[in-house]
């Protein structure tokens, strides 16, 4: 099984400290801007734009409470393979205080694939409210959609083939930070032996 | 987990998860929009060969907060009354397409039948059947309690360690106290069981709990939770007891016992309350009755159960 790291703990830590850039200067500043992770990885990473977010805000002399403005979005029930996937039990749905109504909600997650994911966590952002716009920031973009959806922000794009697995690890979870890639074809020949 | 049959046969793990999820499911039902579309496209069928308004209620409102379609089914006024046995019923509801079966049936062990045999091939969910298991009121009782233990905020991933629980009335009868004291045990609570010697079964030696006559001395022993039973008049085909005065006097939760109970002490009910004689109006209306928070936990618990019954039922199928 070949394996190979493409982003070391320095590369994600840039990448999302220009992610954060960029959210702000699309949006024109944080007002009304609502981070939501999607579980598990989307979380500790929205954490983390949240605090980049509340850095570059003091900087700029704002005070910012990164965890007023983050919260987590569960998409379990909205996903549309319910019968054909292994149960999994969802996790909790958080909202900030402030809600979502007319707000601008950032979905966040590690990797955006298929889009499917996404689909399914815009459904899950107007069962709990009506934000004025949904935005999606990913850590890595690795291709093969198969909905018409883009991300607004982006780590890394990283084109890879299907037989190709792409696996974030973060410190919060994982122990250690680094996006790799594992070819699964020798994977799949090793299960079948 | 193909079916819902018992709480018996469930492990811990499984318990938790589907408490777990009945976490988010309540969620759903304190949001302006209560529906998920996790069911769109399932037939879910209530085979009710038994009259039961608060069960099929509480099933179809999970039924529809999941967007699943559904048939309800009566046995009163159908074929069944016409002698068609739950063979071809099963195989109707197989050739009607329907994706789960919820069923409730006075014979114990029905579900079971229908979970075994080829009849039909889908998830079955007991709603209660005859003396043996009601498992989703188990387990909408022990997310009730695990709530009064940990608080809303604080449940998730817990068990019921440490808590005590007494279950008071008809045990004999009972499949609501038969699916507790599993679950109960399993979630590592200890389990009293009260009642009239005739109303206790004969021989309880494999059950995880402990039987004891008098009341006032299971109630002396520091209890989390009192769980009141329905005296179930039409079970009762000979005398039980003297009559319902007398059964009140020792075995029901006068204003006097509950009084002297601690204010911490959860008073639980399956509904419907006979009020006077099981449970004084006193501990009824209480702060520290759950009644209503048991029907209002039951959907959430019955649309936990459906979800995992339902999802991953095609795997490998993609």
């Amino acid at each position: 099984m070949s394996q190979r790291t493409v982003l070391l703990p320095a590369d994600i830590e840039r990448a999302l400290v220009r992610i954060a850039h960029q959210i702000i200067e699309h949006n024109r500043g944080i007002d009304g801007v609502v981070l939501l992770g999607i579980p598990t990885r989307g979380v500790a990473l929205a954490k983390r734009l949240a605090r980049n977010l509340a850095s570059i805000e003091q900087q700029a002399g704002n005070e910012l409470d990164p965890a007023s403005i983050t919260g987590q979005l569960d998409v379990t029930m909205f996903r549309d393979d319910l019968r054909r996937r292994a149960p999994r039990a969802p996790q909790p749905t958080r909202i900030p205080p402030m809600g979502v109504d007319d707000k601008t909600v950032v979905l966040i997650d590690d990797v955006l694939y298929s889009g499917r994911t996404v689909r399914a966590a815009l459904d899950a952002v107007s069962a709990v409210g009506r934000p004025r716009a949904v935005q999606l920031a990913v850590l890595v973009d690795r291709g093969h959609r198969e909905l018409p959806i883009r991300a607004d922000f982006v780590g890394k794009n990283l084109p890879s083939a299907r037989s190709e697995r792409i696996g974030v690890e973060l410190a919060e979870i994982d122990g250690a930070d680094a996006v790799v890639i594992t070819d699964a074809t020798d994977t799949q020949t090793r299960e079948a032996e | 987990m193909k079916h819902l049959l018992a709480t018996r046969d469930l492990r811990r793990d499984d318990a938790i998860m589907l408490l777990d999820t009945a976490e988010d499911m309540a969620d759903v039902s304190d949001r302006e929009v209560k529906k998920l579309p996790v069911l769109r496209g399932i037939t879910v069928v209530n085979l009710f060969y038994e009259d039961s308004t608060r069960t099929r209620i509480s099933f179809e409102a999970a039924e529809k907060r999941l967007s699943a379609d559904v048939i309800n089914f009566a046995a009163k006024g159908s074929s069944v009354s016409k002698g068609e046995s739950l063979k071809d019923t099963a195989q109707t509801l197989r050739a009607i397409g329907a994706d789960a079966v919820v069923i409730r049936h006075p014979s114990s062990g029905a579900p079971q039948l229908l979970a075994e045999r080829d009849w039909i091939d889908t998830p079955i969910l007991n709603a209660g059947d005859g003396m043996h298991e009601h498992p989703t009121q188990a387990l909408l009782d022990a997310f009730t309690l695990r709530h009064r233990l940990h608080g809303r905020d604080g449940a998730r991933g817990t068990g019921l360690d440490g808590a005590h629980v007494v279950i008071v009335g008809d045990i004999l009868h009972s499949r609501v106290a038969r699916s507790n004291v599993w679950l109960l045990s399993t979630l590592g609570a200890r389990v009293t069981l009260v009642g009239p010697p005739t109303l206790l079964p004969a021989d309880t030696s494999m059950w995880p709990a402990r039987t004891t006559y008098d009341l006032d001395e299971a109630l002396a022993d520091d209890p989390t939770a009192v769980m009141l039973l329905r005296i179930q008049a039409e079970r009762m085909r000979d005398a039980f007891f003297p009559n319902t005065r007398e059964y009140a006097t020792f075995w029901g939760l006068s204003e006097a016992r509950f009084h002297a109970l601690g204010s911490e002490v959860a008073i639980m009910h399956p509904g419907p309350m006979n009020r006077g004689l099981e449970i004084s109006s006193a501990a009824a209306d209480s702060s520290q009755s759950t009644v209503l928070e048991q029907v209002a936990n039951g959907v959430a618990v019955r649309m936990s159960a459906l979800y995992h019954l339902l999802s991953g039922s095609q795997e490998g199928a993609a």
